[in-house]
C-alpha cells in the first residue's frame, strides 16, 4: 500500500479525495473537480489498476434527438407549421412554401394531417388546400409530440412517463427525428481498502513537491522537500520527429553498399533520346520493348550525337567494326530521335562509356535512379520506380568475375546464397539472371539481371573493345520486402503517419 | 516474354531421357528458360525472346535432347528435291514483297499434332514475327493445292474469297471489317490498295496474308499428311529462319522436307543449311575467365546443338538452321558457358580497387535533407508525371513537357515545380492533425530547345508548412537556416509567383539569379487543393548552388 500511495499521479490525487467520500459518476466527478471526463476516467482506470477503486459501467437506453429532430425543436413540428400557413391565409403549394415550409415537409405533413381530418384538399388549376375546424383546434393545443420536443435531450428511457413513451413511439415512426441509442455511465467508487488507509489518508494530506523550480535552486528551498514519485510505467504521448522518406533512407542503405566497394556515382537526365536509351544498348528498333504500350513517349524530337550515330548506326544495321553481323536491317534516325522517359538506368551506363578514355580504365560506377514505364497504377505496377545498377569497366572482366562481383555485392545485401542462370537482355552477352536461395520457402527467387555487355554495344561508345561487367534491379523490391509492403502503391503515398512511423531502414 | 506450355511426355519422349520432375525444372533453368510449373502432365515454361526455336515441344524437346547429352551436336536437316514452284509477282512488291515456302510430307497428323502446328504458328507469329507484321506463317493441305502457286497482289475490290471459320465468300473489306482475325490485323494492310494473295494453279485463293487462310484450301484436319507451308513479310532472311522453326519442327514430327522454287527469286527454300562462324578459343577463355581443352569447348557447343571442330587456334561453329541469334562470336561464348554449366564456370575474386566516390550533387542533396529534417519537417517522395491542364493553368502553355502516349489524365506530363506535388500531398493527409510540414528533394521538368532532350532537367527543392500559423516569416525562418548552414547567402526581393498570395511573396535570388520564390500560398490555390488551411513555404532550384562548393 506503501509503494502504491508514494505514487500517485496528479490526476489521482485530484478525484481521490473525493472518492473517500462518497461515489460518484464520472461526468459529475468531472465537474466537481474541474478536469476532463476523459481524465477523470483514465485516473479511475489507474486507480482500479491499483485495487483503489472500482469503475461500476452501466449501460442506459436513451433517446436522442436525429437531424430533422433537432430542426424541429427549433422550428416547431411541421404539420403544426403547415397549419399555422394555411391559417394565415395560405391556400396553393407555392404560397405554403413561401411561409417557409419546404416542399419535402409539406409532402410529410398532407398523410398526418388529412387522417386527422384537419385540412381539405382540393385540385382545381393548382393542389391547394383549406384549414378545417378540427384543424384549427389542434393548432391551438401542443400535441404530445411537441411537448416531448420541449424537454431536454438525451432523455433516459426508463424516466419517461407513459405519454411520452407513447409521444416517443409515434415520432420513431417519422424520419430521422428521434434516434435510440445506448449510454454508458461510470461510476467511480473507492474500495473499502481505500477508505480505510491510514496512509491514503496521510499522504493524501501530505504536500509534495510536482516541480523542480529555477527558484527552488536558486533559494535551496529544495532541501528536505519530497518530490511526488511517477508511475515510471505510464504511458506518454508519442514524439515525431523530422525525417526523411523510407525510400530515402533505402537509398542511402544500397548506396553506402556500392560505396564501400569502389564504385563512383553516374548521375543523368530522366528524359533521354530513343538514341541513348535503346540504340546505343543495341536493342533493335522493332523491339516490342519500345511500343507505346510500355515507353512513355514525349513531345518533341531529340538531338542526336554525331560522334556516336554513326557507329551505333553501323553496328544494328551490319555490325560495323564489332564483329558482328548486325540485325540487318535499315536504321531509322527518325525513331532514334524519339524523346521518351528512360526505361532503364542502363542508359546512364551507356553514356558514361561515352565518356570513358583507355587510360582510366578499371573503373567502377553504379547508379540508383527513377525509370519509367508505361504502366496503370495498380498494386503490383508503378509507373515510376527505382532501378540499382552497377557496371565494372576492366580490360580484365569476364563472367568468372562477374560471379565473384554478384557473390560480393549481394552478400552485403543480405543473400548469402546466390546462383547465376542463364537469361536474355538485348544489351548482354552472356547475360544471367541472379537467385538467392530463400531457405524459408525452400526455393530458388529471381533477384537481379546481369551480364557482359554486348560488343555491340561496347565498341561504338568506348571506341575500343572492353568487357563491360553490369548487373541490376528494381529497388521497390527491397522496400517492399523489408517493410512487408504488399501494394506497391503504397510506397509513394506520402502518409504523413505511414512516413513518421516507418522504421529506420536497418539492416546489417 | 512468351510463355507455352507443353506435354511433359511429349517432351520427355523427344528428349529420350527419364527425367525427374526437380531435375527436369533444374535442367531448363540451366539451358536458358523460365520455368513456372511443371505438373503431372504439363510444362509451363517460359521462352527467352533471342529463343523462337524453342517455342515447341519439338524445338524444346531437342534442345534438351542435346543439353543432357543423350544425341550432341548438329542435328542435320535436309530438304529433298522437288519440281514444286511459288511464282513471287511483282506485283507484291509494295505490298508485302516476300515469302519463303516449303513442303512437308508424310505427317500423320492427330487431334494433338494439329494443335500443335497450331501453336507453333501462333507463338512464333507473336514473338518472332513481330505479331505478323515481320512474318507471318501459313500452313496449307498440299492435297488441295495444284502446284504452282503463285504469290501476288490483287485490287482490294477483286478479292472474294471464304475465309476460315466463315459460312460465306466474303469480300476482302468485308474480311477486315467483319472477320475476327481481319479486325485483329487490318492495321497490317492499312492503306493499301492491293493486298498479297497466294493462289494456287487453279486460280483458287488459298489465303490472304497476313490475315487469314481460306477455309476451303487453307484449312488442315486430322486426315492431312501433306502440308504447304509460307512464310511471308518483309525480309527474306526473317521468314527463311521463321521457315526453318517450323519446317525442323514438322521435321521432328515424323515429316519429310520438300523444297520449293521461288520463282523469279532464284532461291529454293527451305534454307536448312548450317552457317559457319569461327571462335576464337582465347576470346571464349577470356570473356568466360577460364582455360578450356578443346574437348570441353566443343562439348559444351554441341551441348547446346551446334557442330564443332578445331581449327588452328579457332573452332568452326556450324549454326543450326533455326537459330536466329548467333550475330557475334560473343553469342557463341555464351553459349559455350552456357552447354558448360554457369554452375560449373568458377568464380574469381580477383578485383581492382577502386575508390568509391558519391556524386557531389546527391552528396549536397543529403546535406540539405539532413538540415531540413532536423528542423522538424517529414520528406515526401512524390511521382514525377503530374497533371497537364492544371499545371498549364498556373504557369503557362509551352512550358510543360508533354506525355505523347499517357495513359491517365492525372499523369500526363512531367511536374514544372515540386509546390504541385508537395500541395497534393497535404491534400492526401487532410484527415491528419496540424500542423503539418513536408519537404521534398526532387527533379523539375521544363521545355527547352537548347537540351539534347529538349527538356531541362533541374534539382529542387520544396518547402511546405500548413496549420493556422502558417504563414511567411516561418517559411523564411527555415530557408534563413538553411543558407545558413550550408554558409551561402541569399537575397529576398519584392516579387510575384503564381501560386502566392500578391504583396506576401519573395524572389529568391542568389548571385543576382532567380532561383525561387518564398510566401504564403494563394486561397485560390488552396481550394484548388480542396484545402481549408493556410499554407505557406518556397521552392528553389539548387543547380546555382552546386557549384558553390
Amino acid at each position: 500500500m506503501k509503494d502504491i500511495v508514494g505514487q500517485l499521479t496528479g490526476l489521482e490525487r485530484k478525484i481521490l479525495p473525493l472518492l473517500v467520500k462518497q461515489d460518484f459518476e464520472a461526468l459529475e466527478l468531472a465537474r466537481k473537480t474541474g478536469l476532463q471526463e476523459v481524465e477523470v476516467l483514465r485516473a479511475g482506470q489507474w486507480l482500479q489498476n491499483k485495487g483503489l477503486v472500482v469503475i461500476e459501467r452501466e449501460e442506459e437506453e436513451i433517446v436522442v434527438l436525429d437531424r430533422n429532430g433537432k430542426e424541429y425543436v427549433e422550428k416547431g413540428l411541421p404539420e403544426k407549421r403547415f397549419l399555422r400557413a394555411l391559417n394565415e391565409g395560405a391556400t396553393t403549394v407555392s404560397q405554403v412554401l413561401k411561409k417557409g415550409v419546404s416542399k419535402e415537409e409539406i409532402n410529410i405533413c398532407i398523410g398526418i394531417l388529412r387522417k386527422k381530418n384537419a385540412v381539405i384538399a382540393t385540385k382545381e388549376k393548382e393542389l391547394s388546400f383549406t384549414i378545417t375546424e378540427e384543424g384549427k383546434k389542434i393548432l391551438k393545443q401542443k400535441s404530445l409530440e411537441e411537448k416531448l420536443l420541449e424537454k431536454k435531450f438525451p432523455l433516459k428511457e426508463k424516466d419517461l412517463k407513459a405519454e411520452e413513451t407513447h409521444a416517443v413511439k409515434e415520432l420513431l415512426k417519422r424520419k430521422n427525428i428521434l434516434k435510440k441509442d445506448k449510454k454508458k455511465t461510470f461510476t467511480l467508487k473507492a474500495t473499502d481498502k481505500t477508505k480505510k488507509s491510514k496512509e491514503l489518508k496521510k499522504e493524501l494530506s501530505q504536500e509534495y513537491e510536482e516541480k523542480l523550480t529555477k527558484e527552488m535552486l536558486r533559494t535551496g528551498s529544495w532541501k528536505g522537500k519530497e518530490f511526488r514519485a511517477y508511475d515510471v510505467k505510464s504511458h506518454v504521448p508519442r514524439i515525431y520527429p523530422g525525417r526523411k522518406h523510407f525510400v530515402t533512407e533505402a537509398t542511402e542503405y544500397i548506396k553506402k553498399i556500392w560505396l564501400e566497394l569502389g564504385f563512383e556515382e553516374m548521375t543523368g537526365g530522366e528524359a533521354q533520346s530513343a538514341f541513348w536509351d535503346m540504340d546505343a544498348l543495341f536493342v533493335p528498333q522493332d523491339h516490342p520493348a519500345r511500343e507505346m504500350q510500355d515507353t512513355f513517349y514525349l513531345e518533341g524530337k531529340a538531338k542526336l550525337p554525331k560522334k556516336y550515330l554513326e557507329k551505333v548506326k553501323a553496328a544494328h544495321e551490319t555490325g560495323g567494326d564489332t564483329g558482328s553481323k548486325g540485325w540487318q536491317y535499315k536504321f531509322s534516325e527518325e525513331i532514334s530521335s524519339q524523346v521518351m522517359l528512360r526505361t532503364h538506368t542502363t542508359v546512364l551506363s551507356a553514356l558514361t562509356l561515352s565518356n570513358l578514355k583507355k587510360e582510366d580504365l578499371p573503373k567502377k560506377y553504379f547508379t540508383v535512379g527513377k525509370v519509367y514505364r508505361n504502366e496503370a497504377l495498380d498494386w503490383k505496377h508503378l509507373f515510376e520506380f527505382h532501378q540499382v545498377e552497377g557496371i565494372v569497366v576492366d580490360p580484365e572482366g569476364s563472367l568468372a568475375k562477374l560471379k565473384g562481383y554478384l557473390k560480393e555485392f549481394f552478400l552485403k545485401m543480405g543473400y548469402t546464397d546466390v546462383r547465376i542462370r542463364p537469361a536474355y537482355f538485348p544489351y548482354t552477352e552472356p547475360s544471367a539472371e541472379v537467385e538467392a536461395y530463400n531457405p524459408k520457402k525452400k526455393e530458388w527467387v529471381e533477384l537481379a539481371g546481369a551480364g557482359i555487355f554486348r560488343p555491340e554495344v561496347t565498341k561504338p561508345l568506348l571506341g575500343f573493345e572492353c568487357p563491360v561487367l553490369a548487373w541490376g534491379m528494381g529497388m521497390e523490391r527491397i522496400i517492399t520486402a523489408y517493410y512487408d509492403i504488399k501494394d506497391l502503391r503504397e510506397i509513394y503515398k506520402n502518409d504523413l503517419e505511414q512516413i513518421r512511423n516507418a522504421k529506420m531502414f536497418i539492416k546489417k | 516474354m512468351p510463355k507455352i506450355n507443353l506435354d511433359k511426355e511429349r517432351v520427355l519422349k523427344l528428349t529420350g531421357n527419364k527425367i525427374g520432375d526437380e531435375e527436369l525444372r533444374k535442367t531448363l533453368g540451366f539451358l536458358g528458360t523460365d520455368v513456372e510449373s511443371i505438373t503431372k502432365n504439363e510444362i509451363e515454361v517460359e521462352i527467352f525472346p533471342n529463343r523462337p526455336d524453342l517455342l515447341s515441344e519439338e524445338g524444346l524437346g531437342r534442345a534438351l535432347k542435346s543439353f543432357t547429352g543423350k544425341e550432341k551436336g548438329l542435328k542435320k536437316y535436309s530438304a529433298r528435291k522437288s519440281d514444286y514452284k511459288v511464282i513471287i509477282e511483282k506485283s507484291v512488291g509494295s505490298v508485302r514483297p516476300h515469302t519463303a515456302c516449303a513442303v512437308v510430307k508424310g505427317l500423320k497428323l492427330d487431334e494433338k499434332k494439329m494443335e500443335d502446328i497450331i501453336e507453333i504458328q501462333e507463338k512464333l507469329h507473336v514473338t518472332y514475327g513481330r505479331n505478323r507484321k515481320k512474318c507471318a506463317i501459313g500452313v496449307y493441305p498440299s492435297e488441295n493445292i495444284d502446284f504452282p502457286v503463285s504469290y501476288k497482289a490483287l485490287p482490294v475490290e477483286k478479292i472474294v474469297f471464304r475465309p476460315l471459320d466463315s459460312k460465306k465468300e466474303m469480300g476482302a473489306s468485308q474480311i477486315l471489317k467483319f472477320h475476327d482475325k481481319g479486325k485483329e490485323y487490318a492495321h497490317l494492310l492499312k492503306g493499301k490498295k492491293h493486298y498479297p494473295l497466294f493462289v494456287d494453279g487453279k486460280g483458287s485463293i488459298m489465303s490472304m496474308p497476313p490475315i487469314i487462310n481460306s477455309e476451303e484450301t487453307g484449312k488442315i484436319n486430322k486426315k492431312t499428311k501433306d502440308v504447304f507451308v509460307e512464310c511471308s513479310g518483309h525480309d527474306f532472311r526473317v521468314l527463311s529462319k521463321a521457315l526453318n522453326m517450323v519446317v525442323t519442327a514438322l521435321s521432328d514430327m515424323g515429316g519429310s522436307v520438300y523444297e520449293v522454287e521461288l520463282v523469279n527469286e532464284n532461291r529454293k527454300t527451305p534454307e536448312l543449311i548450317p552457317e559457319e562462324m569461327y571462335l576464337d578459343k582465347e576470346y571464349a577463355e577470356s570473356l568466360i575467365g577460364r582455360s578450356f581443352s578443346d574437348n570441353e569447348i566443343i562439348g559444351s557447343l554441341e551441348r547446346m546443338g551446334f557442330g564443332a571442330s578445331k581449327k588452328g587456334k579457332s573452332f568452326k561453329v556450324l549454326i543450326p538452321c533455326y537459330r536466329t541469334d548467333i550475330l557475334h562470336q560473343a553469342d557463341l561464348v555464351e553459349d559455350v558457358a552456357i552447354g558448360f554449366g554457369y554452375n560449373n564456370v568458377g568464380e574469381e575474386n580477383e578485383r581492382p580497387e577502386t575508390p568509391g566516390k558519391e556524386d557531389f550533387r546527391e552528396e549536397l542533396k543529403e546535406k540539405i535533407r539532413e538540415i531540413i529534417s532536423g528542423h522538424g519537417l517529414v520528406e515526401a517522395r512524390n511521382y514525377n508525371l503530374s497533371n497537364k491542364d492544371f499545371q498549364e493553368k498556373y504557369f503557362g502553355r509551352g512550358r510543360i513537357v508533354g506525355i505523347k502516349n499517357y495513359l491517365s489524365e492525372e499523369y500526363n506530363s512531367l511536374r514544372y515545380n515540386i509546390l504541385v506535388s508537395l500541395l497534393k500531398a497535404l491534400k492526401v493527409n487532410k484527415h491528419h492533425d496540424y500542423p503539418q510540414s513536408f519537404f521534398e528533394l526532387g527533379k523539375v521538368f521544363s521545355k527547352d530547345s537548347s537540351e539534347e532532350s529538349g527538356v531541362k532537367e533541374e534539382e529542387a527543392l520544396g518547402v511546405v508548412f500548413c496549420g493556422v500559423n502558417a504563414n511567411f516569416n516561418l517559411a523564411k525562418q527555415h530557408l534563413d537556416s538553411i543558407f545558413s548552414l550550408l554558409g551561402l547567402k541569399y537575397e529576398l526581393v519584392e516579387g510575384k509567383d503564381v501560386f502566392m498570395i500578391k504583396g506576401r511573396c519573395g524572389v529568391v535570388k542568389f548571385k543576382g539569379r532567380n532561383i525561387g520564390f518564398l510566401g504564403e500560398i494563394s486561397p485560390g490555390v488552396l481550394v484548388d487543393y480542396d484545402l481549408d488551411v493556410p499554407v505557406s513555404g518556397f521552392e528553389i532550384v539548387l543547380d546555382d548552388l552546386f557549384g558553390e562548393f
